[in-house]
């Protein structure tokens, strides 16, 4: 055996490699072990003339390496030379296969059987080690890869990738390329993309437009064959011909490997980190970890750590990361003086949400939030107002404004403004601090981020927003604690639209809460099914099975794509037990629903057709997707004259473009539901709005305020076509100035020919335009009130479709 | 069941949305808008007009000239610049808080009570003057504005179900779309056959002036010529003819759709050619009336 290197690099990707260079110019005894024949096997994997990217961008590089934004031949050819005029002693084909010591004199050992002695080890083995797998039946046949080394391999075929991260849209794109004349086809289990680059989403959405592969969202595989996918839409179960698939579904740290050595992690979730300290060291005194394994996928980050950590194995204390001065600016303003590090930690230890964050994971949230001092009374945010941030109390504690003079407390350590992030819906109370408080505010995109890559602070949150849901649902005195049990056994439940949840005359005594999405509820009435009752977000049902212990009375099906919360019959049982006051409460709701099925029934053997109508406008107007609307447009056909009346005044209140097409869309009975806005309770259009623009109002309302940068990505999105991108068209004479004497175009849009015109060689920016529900327009929706016959009417599905429509119908 | 929509739910709009807006939440069409609140104004006015002419003895005997005269005089007067004033309302979008709908629900029944408020007026003198030409003007607008409330009335449901979820683009897509398929398929016909085809193709959907677009007959129509022409023609490529034939027959349906569409469409605003002329012509007339009486008396 050698005398022992002062430090051993595992792994050569931009971490590794980083590290080492920076060993071999401090002079350090180092080596660095690669697994492969070759440096950073994780970008030599790359499709070929991939485009890596250098963000984020404010950071500053700081290594002995090169790196830019480049193609990846050009990347992984710099770093050869880079190695090797730094010195860097590189051992190939030495996969580590076990490690083994203290600080000082460990004992690394590779699958070829050498044995290499060092006193500090830096692991920087990416994550790469174990692909995930598809979940599903046929998860284990051959024609699913992990990968595309080349997308020159594939001509001609059917292929699917599943995952819409960085990877598997680049891999999609890659296929997608027209030349091979592959059919490509990319899922996403969700409807956003928060998990990618803002730029590998856009070029997707441009690939998909210009109809060179497809996307999917809220849409996953349910069963793999030779040749076939089936896959589980929104819109319910659809065979495709299928003859590679890409997983592309993220990796998992080789865990195993790395607790073998004894260094622990943060929680137990597959996608935990191990624990750091801020010099990166482990849990184990001399193992350092950094780059992708540490939880720091960006190639830049990687690079960085690997300097700085071998100047900490230097001995050098004094160095602060390259993010220390946009992080130390954050923390300025408040009224404690600690250093940044003291402030990332106290964050973490008093957060909830924070907890299982890593150090260096938290740096990078930070950079997206904001930390505010509050005076004791100072509100936070209003009742009514527009906001989707997240809000995290780190010192003091925040009051909640229930009812005027109300207020409820919540502790520090909690968060609130959950509401706003899960359904970008208007901030439901006032909050003000309850004392002189410190709120770390997390904006929504780093809110999704964090959600996506830390599991523990997505259970925090989704545990806290159904406590308060429940708390919301059940009246009568119920308390946090009385629900622990309850929310213990909770379960989220996503299901497509069109799916049962529960069947009628099936026992069962789940009771269910909708998260996101709506429902209906069905009975079978004289061999038909009979549209009982829209349920929207937040409501519940199933209690009745809880309650009388008696078989279903109705069925219960997914108007959109929904989630829905299931929460044990024998947990809920216990919690009415506790709480006989929830449970009279409880019974009283069940009277009134039973009533009105009761009420259903009976109409539907005297007035048969006019129950049938009702229940089957309904499933019109589900399929219509207003299932998920807040405030929708509707035509009454058996009044509309044709007059157009409704676009004029919607044009002419709104920069002269008209924000709905009356004639185009879905009729039934005819009740006709036009292009234009529903004001989705999740709107889809939100998704993925780079200069985030799009929120929602105090009246529901979904617009955009200014700014929008004409991407697209929200006209795209939005599963009804209402968006269209539009450049408002030149002012037009006043009306009376077009009466008398005609000039102008008139009331209305003006034709493009006239714009034209107008504009001669000017081409003004054309931005996304779509009806805001004429926010700001002390009379209201103008398409409604330029209606002359009255055909024009504005209504949310659960009004519309109240039980009192049937009675005026059956008379 | 007049309308779809039962005007019970709207109570139940403003705690569903929390939203303070005014909005237009009861559903009933202009001519029950507000339980047919406009209605039984204006009946109550024609009554109050007819009633009060018998009980109120005018001397020397009751004409436009009297005081009770002057006064429906006056008010018909104003009542018919109200009335005119709808074409602005129609188009004037301000932010405040109106209706439409409202506006022609009065329209329509205060506007039929110029009937009584007119006629009552004259005191029964009609004449060749001046005078009477404005009331017969009167008479006419009000005429054609009772046949718009009938196709109103009447009409939108056939729209609706004519269209059967298409747009006027599609129909005339969908005939563009026939004409494609036409030009490749005749392409083996021989050339006697090939001629109506292609005048066919020339044909311009939209051609056949203001009576057939009213009528819906279109008896020069080139396509039902064409479709006459190939099921008699014998010889050629027996097989190509036999598709041109179900492609002409599709256009012609396509093409009976987009005309029934544009029939009720103009039907539904013939009348307002009719209507609003008029009333110039009648604000005319009256003006002159209303200047004549002040000359004379
Ligand atoms: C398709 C794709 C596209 C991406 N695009 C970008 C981009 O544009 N910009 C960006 O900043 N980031 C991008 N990333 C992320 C980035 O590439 C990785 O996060 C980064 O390479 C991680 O660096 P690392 O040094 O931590 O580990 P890796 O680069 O994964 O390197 C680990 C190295 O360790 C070796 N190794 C593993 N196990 C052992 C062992 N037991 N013994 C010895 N050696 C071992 C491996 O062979 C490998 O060479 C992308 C990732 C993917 C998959
Ligand atoms: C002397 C009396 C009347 C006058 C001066 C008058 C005048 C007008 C005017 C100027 C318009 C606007 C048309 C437009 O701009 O599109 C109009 C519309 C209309 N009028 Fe009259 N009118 C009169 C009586 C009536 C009566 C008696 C009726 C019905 C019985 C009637 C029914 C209508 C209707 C239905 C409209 C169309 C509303 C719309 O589509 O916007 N009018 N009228
Ligand atoms: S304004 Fe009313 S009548 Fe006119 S087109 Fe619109 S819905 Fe139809
Ligand atoms: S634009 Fe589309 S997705 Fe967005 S709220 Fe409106 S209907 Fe929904
Ligand atoms: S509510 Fe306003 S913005 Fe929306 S369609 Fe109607 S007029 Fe246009």
């Amino acid at each position: 055996m050698s005398d022992a290197v002062k430090v051993a690099i595992i792994g050569s990707g931009p971490a590794g490699l980083s590290a080492a260079a920076r060993a071999a110019q401090l002079g350090l005894a180092h080596v660095l072990l690669e697994k492969t024949d070759h440096l950073s096997d994780t970008i030599f994997k790359y499709q070929k003339g991939k485009r890596v990217l250098a963000t984020p961008e404010r950071l500053d590089l700081r290594s002995d390496c090169r790196f830019a934004e480049g193609a990846r031949e050009t990347i992984l050819g710099n770093w050869d030379q880079d190695a090797a005029n730094n010195g860097v002693n590189v051992a190939y084909q030495a996969e580590v296969v076990e490690v083994s010591g203290q600080k000082g004199a460990f004992s690394i050992k590779t699958a070829k059987g050498a044995v290499i002695a060092a006193e500090n080890i830096v692991l920087a083995i990416g994550t790469q080690g174990n692909p995930n797998r598809l979940r599903c039946d046929g998860y284990d046949l051959p024609h699913i890869i992990y990968q595309v080394d080349d997308p020159e391999d594939f001509k001609n075929q059917h292929i699917t990738v599943v995952g819409s991260g960085d990877a598997g849209i680049e891999n999609a794109l890659g296929v997608a390329e027209e030349a091979l004349e592959n059919t490509v086809t990319i899922l996403n289990r969700s409807k956003d993309f928060a998990r990618a680059k803002a730029k590998n989403v856009s070029d997707m959405m441009e690939a998909g437009e210009n109809g060179f592969l497809s996307i999917r969202t809220e849409t996953q595989p349910k069963l793999v064959e030779p040749g076939w996918l089936t896959l589980e839409t929104p819109n319910g179960d659809e065979r495709i011909e299928c003859d590679v698939i890409v997983a592309r579904l993220g990796s998992v740290a080789p865990r195993g490997f790395v607790e073998s050595m004894g260094i622990e992690f943060t929680g137990p979730d597959r996608e935990a980190f191990p624990k750091l300290s801020p010099t990166f060291e482990s849990t184990v005194p001399g193992i350092f970890v950094i780059g992708a394994l540490a939880g720091y996928p960006l190639i830049k980050h990687c690079m960085n750590q690997g300097y700085d950590v071998v100047e900490f194995i230097n001995g050098n204390s004094a160095l602060t990361p390259a993010d220390e001065k946009d992080l130390a600016a954050i923390f300025a303003d408040l009224p404690q003086k600690k250093s940044v590090s003291e402030w990332l930690d106290y964050l973490r230890t008093r957060v909830r949400i924070f907890a299982d964050v890593s150090p260096l994971q938290m740096r990078e949230f930070m950079l997206d939030s904001k930390v505010a001092f509050y005076r004791r009374g100072e509100v936070v945010f209003e009742k009514g107002e527009p906001g989707s941030s997240l809000f995290a109390i780190a010192d003091g504690h925040a009051e909640v404004e229930v009812a005027p003079g109300v207020t409820v407390p919540i502790e520090q350590g909690s968060i609130f403004g959950e509401v706003g992030l899960i359904s970008g819906r208007k901030r439901g109370a006032t909050i003000r601090a309850g004392e002189d408080s410190i709120f770390v505010e997390v904006s929504r995109t780093a809110a999704l981020k964090l959600m996506a890559a830390v599991p523990g602070a997505k259970r925090v949150i989704n545990r806290i927003s159904l406590e308060r849901q429940l708390l919301q649902i059940f009246k009568g005195g119920l308390t946090v604690d009385d629900l622990q049990e309850v929310v213990d056994q909770a379960e989220v439940v996503r299901v497509p639209a069109g799916k049962v949840v529960v069947t009628e005359g099936e026992q069962g005594d789940d009771v269910y809460v909708i998260r996101s999405g709506s429902m209906v509820v069905e009975k079978d009435i004289g061999g038909k099914p009979i549209f009982l009752r829209y349920l929207p977000a937040g409501s519940y049902f199933g209690e009745m099975g809880v309650l009388s212990g008696e078989p279903r009375n109705a069925t219960v099906k997914a108007a959109v794509g929904s989630e829905v919360i299931k929460l044990t019959g024998e947990s809920f049982r216990k919690m009415l037990a506790a709480r006989p006051q929830v449970r009279a409460a409880t019974e009283a709701a069940v009277a009134e629903r039973a009533a009105m099925n009761a009420f259903i029934e009976s109409r539907k053997a005297s007035y048969s057709s006019a129950v049938d109508l009702y229940s089957d406008t309904a499933s019109f107007i589900m399929k219509e997707g207003l299932g998920e609307a807040t405030d929708a447009l509707l035509i009454d056909e058996n009044l509309c004259v044709g007059c157009d009346n409704c676009e004029k005044a919607c044009a002419d209140s709104h920069e002269g473009l008209s924000r709905l097409d009356r004639e185009a869309g879905k009729t039934f009975a005819h009740l006709h539901v036009p292009t234009s806005c529903r004001h989705c309770e999740h709107p889809h259009c939100m998704a993925d709005c780079p200069p985030n623009v799009i929120h929602r109002g105090p009246d529901g309302e979904v617009f955009m305020e200014p700014g929008c940068i004409g991407c697209g990505n929200c006209m795209r999105n939005c599963p009804y076509g209402v968006i269209r991108m539009e450049a408002a068209p030149p002012p037009k004479p006043g009306l009376l100035s077009w009466l008398l004497f005609g000039k102008g175009p008139g009331p209305g849009e003006p034709s493009p020919k006239w714009t034209k015109k107008k504009l001669g060689d000017e081409k003004p920016k054309k931005i996304a335009v779509k009806c805001d529900m004429c926010k700001g327009i002390a009379g209201g929706p103008a398409c409604v009130r330029a209606c002359p016959t009255g055909a024009a009417i504005r209504v949310s599905p659960e009004e519309f479709l109240s039980i009192a429509r049937l009675e005026e119908d059956a008379g | 069941m007049a309308s779809l929509f039962p005007r019970r739910l709207l109570g139940r709009r403003n705690r569903a949305t929390q939203t303070e807006r005014v909005r237009e939440r009861k559903h009933e069409g202009f001519l029950r808008y507000a339980n047919f609140r406009w209605a039984k104004i204006s009946g109550g006015l024609c009554l109050l007009v007819i009633t009060s002419y018998a009980l109120i003895d005018v001397t020397p005997r009751p004409n436009g000239g009297s005081w009770y005269g002057y006064t429906l005089g006056t008010i018909g007067a104003l009542l018919i610049l109200w009335l005119t004033a709808l074409g602005y309302r129609k188009r004037k979008m301000t932010r405040d808080a109106w209706s439409l709908k409202a506006w022609t629900s009065a329209h329509v029944y205060l506007g039929l009570s110029l009937i009584v408020i007119g006629t009552w007026h004259t005191g029964f003198q009609l004449g060749w003057n001046v005078h009477t030409l404005a009331w017969a003007l009167m008479m006419l607008v009000i005429l054609s504005g009772l046949y718009g409330v009938i196709v109103y009335a009447t009409l939108p449901a056939a729209l609706s179900n004519n269209r059967d979820e298409m747009t006027q683009m599609q129909m005339l897509e969908a005939i563009r779309a026939f004409d494609r398929q036409l030009h490749a398929a005749a392409q083996p016909l021989s050339p006697e056959d090939t001629a109506p085809v292609l005048a066919s193709l020339d044909e311009d959907p939209f051609a056949g002036g203001i009576r057939a677009r009213l009528s819906g007959r279109y008896p020069k129509d080139a396509t039902a010529a064409a479709l006459r022409a190939l099921s008699l023609s014998h010889g050629g490529n027996a097989d190509a003819r036999q598709k041109v034939i179900g492609l002409l027959s599709q256009k012609e349906a396509a093409l009976a759709r987009l005309r029934a569409h544009l029939r009720i469409r103009a039907m539904l605003e013939i009348w307002l050619y009719v209507h609003v002329p008029l009333t110039f012509a009648l604000i005319a007339a009256l003006s002159a009336h209303i200047i004549s009486v002040f000359f004379y008396w």
